[in-house]
């Protein structure tokens, strides 16, 4: 059964107007690890993919995939790294949905486009950043 | 998140990871999620809840900083 509804795909084709360059969605799964969330994760990706001929998926196995994983940094399934011209970044763990799944949406938009809105200021002050920074954003669906 | 995914798309330094609390217990725990969103910066720096950009970057400087 399809986790988008018709309307979800409408509103998806709608806001990937504004997509310019390839994205790649990078999954990662692990069926022993968390075999239902993973299925789902992966359905959700190829579901959200499908409406666009600028989105690919590459899906992976953290426990195979090892070298992949410790490139971009993923511990965790079910995850998702989204990709445009280079790896700005954006990981998603857990299946995005609700609140998660405009995240995701407004990540390859952003990947797409590789154009951040930020004030002139905050962008000055990243170009000085002296060292690496990860964020993570806990949330929940609703 | 939306501040978060910018800045990870304008510095080549930020990463933006978002984390469906439910679905990982263990981190939501390890990491005292009472309330989302929770913002948690190089595991130095940690707030609840939406800031202006302004007060979102401060914090960011403050994780990295030496």
């Amino acid at each position: 059964m399809a986790l988008l509804s018709a309307e979800n795909v409408s509103q998806v084709r709608d806001l990937f107007q504004a997509l310019r360059d390839p994205v790649k969605l990078v999954v990662f799964s692990q069926s022993l690890a968390a075999a239902e969330l993973c299925a789902r994760n992966e359905s959700l990706v190829r579901e959200v993919a499908a409406t666009s001929e600028l989105i690919s998926v590459e899906v992976l196995n953290l426990a195979i995939d090892r070298e992949r994983a410790e490139a971009y940094g993923v511990t965790e399934v079910p995850a998702i790294v989204v990709e445009g011209a280079r790896d700005y970044g954006l990981r998603f763990y857990g299946v995005p949905t609700g609140y998660e799944f405009s995240n995701l949406i407004d990540a390859i938009i952003l990947a797409s486009t590789g154009e951040p809105t930020l004030s002139d200021a905050t962008t000055t002050a990243l170009a000085g950043l002296p060292r690496d920074v990860e964020i993570k954003v806990f949330s929940t669906p609703t | 998140m939306r501040l978060a995914q910018h800045m990870a798309v304008a510095s080549d330094r930020v990463r933006a990871t978002a984390i469906e609390a439910n679905e990982f217990p263990d981190l939501s725990r390890a990491y005292r999620v009472a309330a989302v969103p929770k913002i948690v910066i190089n595991d130095r720096v940690e707030f609840e809840g939406a800031l202006p950009e302004a007060q979102f970057l401060a914090a960011v400087l403050e994780a990295a900083a030496e």
